[in-house]
C-alpha cells in the first residue's frame, strides 16, 4: 500500500451526486491487463463532447485545473460497479485525496488500497470547498491524514473521521496481506473447524 | 439466553477466523469467484510477491464479461479482451483454480453459475471482483463485491480483513400483484431509499412478498441491493432454498457414511434471524400498492411506475436532487410529463446477472409467444449461462423468441456494460432487464431504462413501454 501522510494539492470541483464508476472510468478500458495507464482515460466520456472533441467546459479540461490534486465532489461518489481500474484512474491521473459528503463502500475501499484518502466531511462544509475551489484561482487545500484534518489559507478548517486502522496502514503504508499472513495459525484453526459438508471445488460428494 | 441476533451477524460471528486488538475482523471466505476483467492484476499481484492462491478448491472462475455472445466457434475478433481471457486460462492453469472457459457447457455470468452448479450454499461467505455477487445472498450468504487489491487479498489468504457493517432490514408489507415481480420490488425499494439508502449496511429482506419469491426472484432482488448501495443483500434460507439446491452438482449430498445433506440442511435452518434480533434500520415497503416500473433517468432511483409520467425537476425535493433530474433529462432527451407509455424504444436487451436466468426467459416468453416484434425495434435475448441456454431450447423458447424476431444469443454479461461488442449507438433507448441506467454504461450516448422480462419483451413488441397487466396472452 503506498504511504499518505499529509498533502497540499490544487482543489478541482465536481459539482454532482451519485458520480458511478462508470463515468469515472468507462467499460472499454477495462481490458487492459496492467494496473497503470488509466489516467488518461479518466473521467473518459464527459471529457469529450458528442463529437470527440475535448469539451472545454468539463473542470478537468479548464487550464485553472490543470495539476489537480484533490478532487471535491458530490455525495454518494463512486456508486455502481467495484472496478478498482476508478482509483487507479485516479490515482495516475494525479489525484491524492477525495472529499465528498459521502462514498460508496466499496470505492472507498478501494481508494484506501491504493494511497487516496477519502475524505468524508458534511455536506455545507463540502459546498464551501467547491465555492472556494470556483472562486479562487490557484485554490489549494492540505489534507492531513495524521491529525484528520482538511485547511486552506482561508481560515478554512474541518476534520474528518477516519477509522484508526486505515489510517495507520496508510500512514506507514502497510501491506495488509502480509498483515493477514501474520494470522496464519488462527486461519489454519480456523479451516479446521469448519464442517466437512462445506462446499469444495473438489467436493467428494459429487455424484 | 444468548443475546437475539440476525442472519447476519449469525454469519459474521460464524466466519470470524480472528480479530487482533485495534484492527477489523479477519473473516474466512468460503467461495471465491473469479472473472476476466477484475483479476489480472491481482495475480500478478501474487507472482510480484511470490505469494500462492491458500485455497484453489474455494476458487472457482469463468469468463463472462468481454466474451463475445455470437457464435462461438469463431475467435474473438477482440484482441484486447481475447488476451484478457487468455490471461485468465493461464493465471487458473499457473495456480491450480478450476476455470470454466468460453467453449465449457458451465460457462455463464459469473452470479448465475454459482447458484446453478449448487457452489453458492446458505451460511456461506462469497467474495468476487464485482458489485452484484450480491446476487448470492438470496441464499443466506454473506456475499459482496470487492476490489482487486482484494481478490489478491483473498487469493492469498481466503480472508479479508473487514470492518462490521449495519444491519438493515426491508419489510416488504402484502403481496406483489399480478405482473409486478422481483424486479419491480427491487426498483420500488431503490426509488423509496435512494441509491445511498443502504450504504455501510447489510440489508436482510423480509415480509410476505419476499418469502413467495421463488429463489430466482430473490436472486433478482438481492442482486440490485448494491445499487441501493448495500454491502450485501440476504435473504433466510428456508424450504424454497433448500428445494432449488438438493441434488445440484456441488450441494452435499447424503452417502452411505454420511448424511451430509441433512446435516447441513439441520445447520441451514438455524441461520434465520431470531424474532427478537434488532437491526440498526428498518425499512418498510408496500409491495401490494407496486407497479411494474420504469426507470426514466440515469440512476436506477430515478423510477415511475409504467402508468405514470416523467417528472417535473422543478418539484425535486432538494436542490441536488433537482440538478441530477434536469441532467438525467438532458442525457436521455425526454421532457418533464411525458406519459411513459409514450416513450418509444428502438432496442431490447433481455439478459444479465439480474433477469437472465430460466424464469426470466419464461416469463418473457409468455409475453412474446405469437407476436411479432415491432418493425422498429432490434431486440437480443442473452441467456445468463450456457445450462439457461439449454433448458430454454430443451422447452421451445428459444423458437418463440427467434419467431417473433429476437436474436437468440450464448450466455455473457453482454449488454448490460458493453464490454463486448453488444452495445447501444449514441441516442439509441433501450428497455433493458440489466440493473444500471448509468450515462453510457450500454455504450456511449445510450439510453437505458430498467425494467421487468416480461415487460422488455412487451416493449420489443409494442415498440414502446406498455402496461402488461393488461397484456393480451396467445
Amino acid at each position: 500500500m503506498k504511504a499518505f501522510r499529509t498533502h497540499t494539492g490544487l482543489v478541482a470541483p465536481l459539482d454532482q451526486s451519485n458520480i458511478d464508476t462508470d463515468q469515472i472510468i468507462p467499460k472499454q478500458f477495462l481490458k487492459r491487463i496492467e494496473r497503470t495507464g488509466f489516467g488518461e482515460f479518466l473521467f473518459y466520456d464527459w471529457r469529450r463532447g458528442a463529437d470527440d472533441k475535448p469539451d472545454r467546459d468539463f473542470v478537468l479540461n479548464q487550464p485553472r485545473y490543470k495539476r489537480a490534486s484533490v478532487l471535491v465532489t458530490g455525495r454518494n461518489f463512486g456508486c455502481g460497479s467495484s472496478r478498482e481500474h476508478a482509483p487507479w484512474a485516479l490515482a495516475d491521473y494525479g489525484f491524492c485525496a477525495i472529499i465528498a459528503a459521502s462514498f460508496a463502500d466499496i470505492f472507498a475501499n478501494n481508494c484506501i488500497k491504493n494511497g487516496i484518502v477519502p475524505v468524508v466531511l458534511p455536506e455545507a462544509e463540502v459546498q464551501e470547498l467547491i465555492k472556494r475551489a470556483k472562486e479562487l484561482p490557484g485554490y489549494s487545500v492540505t489534507v492531513d491524514l495524521e491529525s484528520r484534518t482538511v485547511k486552506d489559507d482561508g481560515g478554512f478548517s474541518a476534520s474528518f473521521p477516519f477509522d484508526d486502522f486505515h489510517r495507520y496502514c496508510l500512514l506507514e503504508g502497510l501491506d495488509d496481506i502480509a498483515l493477514s499472513l501474520q494470522q496464519e495459525a488462527a486461519i489454519t484453526a480456523y479451516e479446521s473447524r469448519r464442517p466437512q459438508w462445506r462446499m469444495t471445488h473438489q467436493a467428494s460428494f459429487q455424484k | 439466553m444468548p443475546h437475539p441476533r440476525t442472519l447476519f451477524e449469525k454469519l459474521w460471528d460464524d466466519h470470524v477466523v480472528c480479530e487482533p486488538a485495534g484492527t477489523p475482523a479477519l473473516l474466512y471466505i468460503d467461495l471465491h469467484l473469479v472473472h476476466e476483467v477484475t483479476s489480472p492484476q491481482a495475480f500478478d499481484g501474487l507472482r510480484a510477491a511470490g505469494r500462492g492462491v491458500r485455497r484453489p478448491d474455494l476458487t472457482v472462475a469463468t469468463a463472462d464479461h468481454n466474451v463475445p455472445t455470437t457464435d462461438r466457434s469463431l475467435p474473438i475478433s477482440d484482441a484486447i479482451a481475447a488476451k484478457q481471457i487468455e490471461a485468465l486460462r493461464r493465471n487458473c492453469r499457473e495456480f491450480g483454480i478450476k476455470f470454466y472457459d468460453i467453449h465449457s457447457a458451465e460457462q455463464g455470468i459469473v452470479h448465475v453459475i454459482g447458484p446453478e452448479l449448487g457452489l453458492t450454499q446458505p451460511g456461506m461467505t462469497i467474495v468476487c471482483g464485482d458489485s452484484h455477487t450480491s446476487t448470492h445472498g438470496a441464499f443466506g450468504a454473506l456475499a459482496f463485491g470487492i476490489g482487486t487489491s482484494e481478490v489478491e487479498h483473498v487469493l492469498a489468504t481466503q480472508c479479508l480483513q473487514q470492518m462490521r457493517p449495519r444491519t438493515m432490514q426491508i419489510r416488504a408489507r402484502g403481496s406483489l400483484p399480478a405482473g409486478v415481480g422481483a424486479k419491480d420490488l427491487a426498483l420500488g425499494i431503490i426509488g423509496q431509499i435512494g441509491t445511498d439508502g443502504a450504504t455501510g449496511h447489510v440489508i436482510e429482506y423480509a415480509g410476505e412478498a419476499v418469502q413467495t419469491l421463488s429463489m430466482e426472484g430473490r436472486m433478482t432482488l438481492c442482486n440490485m441491493s448494491i445499487e441501493a448501495g448495500a454491502r450485501a443483500g440476504m435473504i433466510a434460507p428456508d424450504d424454497v432454498t433448500f428445494a432449488y439446491l438438493k441434488g445440484r452438482r456441488f450441494a452435499p449430498h447424503n452417502t452411505d457414511d454420511h448424511a451430509a445433506w441433512d446435516e447441513a440442511v439441520a445447520y441451514w435452518r438455524t441461520l434465520a434471524g431470531d424474532r427478537e434480533a434488532k437491526f440498526d434500520q428498518v425499512v418498510e415497503i408496500d409491495a401490494g400498492a407496486l407497479a411494474p416500473s420504469v426507470t426514466w433517468g440515469t440512476s436506477p432511483g430515478q423510477v415511475v411506475p409504467v402508468t405514470g409520467h416523467v417528472p417535473d425537476p422543478a418539484k425535486a425535493a432538494t436542490e441536488a436532487d433537482r440538478r441530477a433530474a434536469e441532467q438525467a433529462l438532458k442525457y436521455m432527451n425526454l421532457a418533464p410529463g411525458t406519459r411513459v407509455e409514450d416513450i418509444s424504444i428502438s432496442r431490447v436487451f433481455i439478459g444479465s446477472c439480474t433477469n437472465a436466468r430460466i424464469e426470466d426467459l419464461q416469463a418473457a416468453a409468455r409475453i412474446v409467444k405469437g407476436y411479432k416484434i415491432n418493425q422498429t425495434v432490434h431486440a437480443m435475448v442473452v441467456p445468463g449461462s450456457q445450462a439457461v441456454k439449454r433448458q430454454a431450447e430443451a422447452e421451445g423458447l428459444d423458437r418463440i423468441f427467434r419467431d417473433a424476431g429476437f436474436e437468440w444469443r450464448e450466455a455473457g454479461c453482454s449488454m448490460c456494460l458493453g464490454m463486448n461488442p453488444d452495445i447501444l449507438q449514441p441516442g439509441e433507448r433501450c428497455a433493458s432487464t440489466s440493473n444500471r441506467n448509468f450515462e453510457g454504461r450500454q455504450g456511449r450516448g445510450g439510453r437505458t431504462h430498467l425494467v421487468s422480462p416480461m415487460m422488455a419483451a412487451a416493449a420489443a413488441i409494442a415498440g414502446h413501454f406498455i402496461d402488461i397487466r393488461d397484456w393480451d396472452y396467445r
